[in-house]
């Protein structure tokens, strides 16, 4: 070992050489995302994301017809129009594909760092605890935004190969040009990603209580089915508003001329109302905690 | 810089409870600024719960800590940027590179600035010898390779403390020796090196001071010197006249004891007088009171013992560690 260090400067580090909060703040979220995003686990997520519009063009291509009524809905207007693949796939990818990626993500956060023992560095570099945590959750909403995207632009992509692309008739009876239409696919979009920004912050919670990633992200999946579940049965009717699920289904308002923004606003207090109270667990949970992994 | 106090690490009446288990028990650890510290004890003896606390990873149940001559955790993000550590093995993520590795855990700090960052990461890099392995994944890394990097990563910057939790762990000889040329290269140029590790022979090489962990209590802390010294000096005598030389010792007030006979004569030993057993922190030197071995051999001769052998043997400081922490390869409870 060479000892070429450069000559210690006394106090150096602990005046001037402190980068911006913000600045400093962002480096550490663009290196997260970098983590993320060279994890070939969230490629193989995202691209089985993208495999869902995919099947669903292809079958819908082989076969003859599809009558009208039955299967997922707006599976019997793709042959029309092929923005309709991604519609339709962002549909059946809401009740379980998704939050399957995002409990993978978010249950990782924190449990993930801890079960390579990298937590312990980055505490002692020192990351701060808030600061990482914030982080953590931000490169969590990173990937609740390019999940939905992912089906979105393979859905188009893959439609815009095998059927036409033409105006959209709405589900308010109005028809709208291709562009416009994309314009509300992506809509679509952000009220998904709006929709698993809740069960984010319960993954990033969960993923402060355990030293087992896994065991946070199948926690988080099966929170995600719970309230699914209890949002079906009529006997707790009352409880159903508050349950971080209860809205995601409600995008089909973005298919009106004009948009009904309701959904969209409930949607969204519900979920600030989720990520409020369980990034304050995580917070209690997290500054408090011993690092011994 | 460090307080008044001259101490870069300071703890006092520490403890960590787990459950009913007390792992770290009252220690007052004293770590003088500018020294090589080793930090001894069999493995579960309270050493790496005891740097955890010291970094703000784990609270202390009771007692405090200082390092830098600032109260931890409370001034933790002024003094975790002077400090680099090594704590329980080096951890990475095994699918970035070594060098992305380092980048990742330098922007984790708000204090380490980015505009330097690749000059330094490639500097440490190279001071730890993995200038070579720097684009490698951490996947096909040596358990030696990973020691060197989580090596690297404790040099990313300038610091005025390195807490090393076994660095030497996985090296094979060449690189243990390099770890501890590197520590006496961090030490001259300044920095306090705190050092933890069970294999004594490493600290008795590199350390200036030395504290011992035993269940974990402190039992023994100290400059080197004292600790080998505060051990019992024995005297041992070659002589065929066993039974004249017993009685020149007893009116020494030594209490001799036979040895196992050699070709040359009888074995006689005995612990040399007035040296105070068993000194504990900062024990004076026990040289003082005890009679000159050059005057004992005057005595013997001089009451007609024919001496063939004379030797004063001190306790190894290995001696005293096993004496301290006990024998054997239990971990401690």
């Amino acid at each position: 070992m060479h000892s070429s260090l450069p000559a210690r400067v006394p106090g150096a580090l602990s005046s001037s050489a402190a980068a911006p909060e913000t600045v400093s703040s962002l480096s550490l979220l663009a290196s997260e995302l970098k983590v993320l995003f060279q994890r070939r686990r969230t490629w193989a997520m995202l691209l089985a994301l993208a495999a869902i519009p995919v099947l669903i063009a292809v079958a819908v291509r082989l076969s003859s017809s599809v009558p009208a009524g039955r299967g997922p809905a707006f599976l019997d207007r793709i042959t029309q129009n092929g923005l309709f693949v991604a519609v339709t796939a962002m549909l059946v990818s809401v009740p379980l594909f998704l939050p399957l990626t995002i409990g993978v993500v978010a249950g990782d956060t924190i449990a993930g760092e801890a079960s390579l023992g990298t937590l312990r560095y980055l505490l002692v570099a020192p990351a701060g605890r808030v600061r990482l945590l914030l982080v953590k959750y931000a490169g969590a909403l990173v990937f609740c935004v390019a999940a939905p995207v992912t089906v979105a632009l393979a859905g188009a992509a893959i439609g815009g190969l095998f059927f036409p692309i033409g105006p959209v008739t709405l589900l308010s009876g109005d028809v709208v040009q291709p562009p416009e239409a994309a314009l509300r696919l992506v809509l679509i979009a952000a009220y998904l990603s709006l929709s698993l920004a809740g069960l984010s912050a319960i993954g990033l919670f969960l993923s402060t209580l355990t030293v087992v990633p896994v065991g946070a992200m199948a926690a988080t999946v099966v929170a995600s089915v719970v309230s699914q579940v209890l949002d079906q049965l009529p006997q707790l009717e009352w409880l159903h508003p508050w349950l971080f699920s209860h809205y995601w289904f409600g995008f089909a308002d973005v298919l009106r001329q004009p948009v009904l923004w309701d959904s969209f606003a409930s949607n969204a207090i519900l979920q600030a109302g989720y990520v409020a109270v369980f990034g304050a667990l995580a917070y209690g949970r997290f500054v408090t905690k011993d690092v011994l992994s | 810089m460090n307080g008044t106090s001259g101490l870069t690490i300071e703890t006092r009446s520490l403890s960590k409870r787990f459950g009913h288990q007390l792992a770290v028990d009252s220690v007052d650890l004293a770590v003088p600024h500018g020294s090589v510290f080793g930090f001894l004890g069999p493995n579960g003896s309270g050493k790496t719960t005891t740097i955890r606390m010291m970094l703000g990873l784990a609270a202390a149940s009771a007692g405090t800590v200082s390092v830098l001559g600032l109260e931890m955790p409370r001034r933790l993000h002024e003094v975790l940027p002077r400090v680099g550590a090594l704590v329980e093995g080096p951890a990475f993520y095994p699918f970035l590179s070594g060098a992305a590795n380092l980048h990742r855990l330098d922007a984790a700090s708000r204090h380490a600035p980015p505009a330097t960052r690749k000059a330094r990461v490639g500097e440490a890099l190279e001071r730890v010898g993995l200038a070579h392995a720097a684009g490698k994944r951490v996947h096909a890394y040596s358990l030696g390779m990973k020691q060197r990097l989580g090596i690297a990563n404790a040099l990313l910057s300038p610091r005025e403390l390195l807490v090393l939790d076994e660095p030497t762990n996985g090296l094979d000889p060449q690189g243990t020796r390099e770890v501890r040329s590197l520590v006496r290269s961090l030490a001259a140029d300044g920095a306090t090196v705190f050092v933890s590790s069970h294999l004594l022979a490493e600290v008795e090489q590199i350390c200036t001071h030395a504290a011992i962990m035993s269940a974990g209590r402190l039992v023994a802390q100290g400059p080197l010197a004292e600790l080998r010294q505060s051990g019992e000096a024995q005297i041992r005598l070659i002589t065929p006249d066993a039974r004249r030389a017993f009685g020149v010792l007893l009116r020494l007030g030594m209490a001799p004891v036979a040895g196992t006979p050699e070709p040359d004569g009888e074995v006689v030993t005995a612990v040399a007088a007035g040296s105070s057993a068993g000194a504990g922190p900062g024990g004076d030197p026990a040289a003082q009171d005890m009679v000159a071995p050059e005057d004992i051999v005057a005595r013997l001769v001089g009451a007609g013992v024919r001496v063939r052998g004379f030797s004063v043997e001190r306790e190894s400081l290995e001696d005293r560690f096993v004496a301290l922490t006990g024998e054997g390869f239990d971990v401690a409870q």
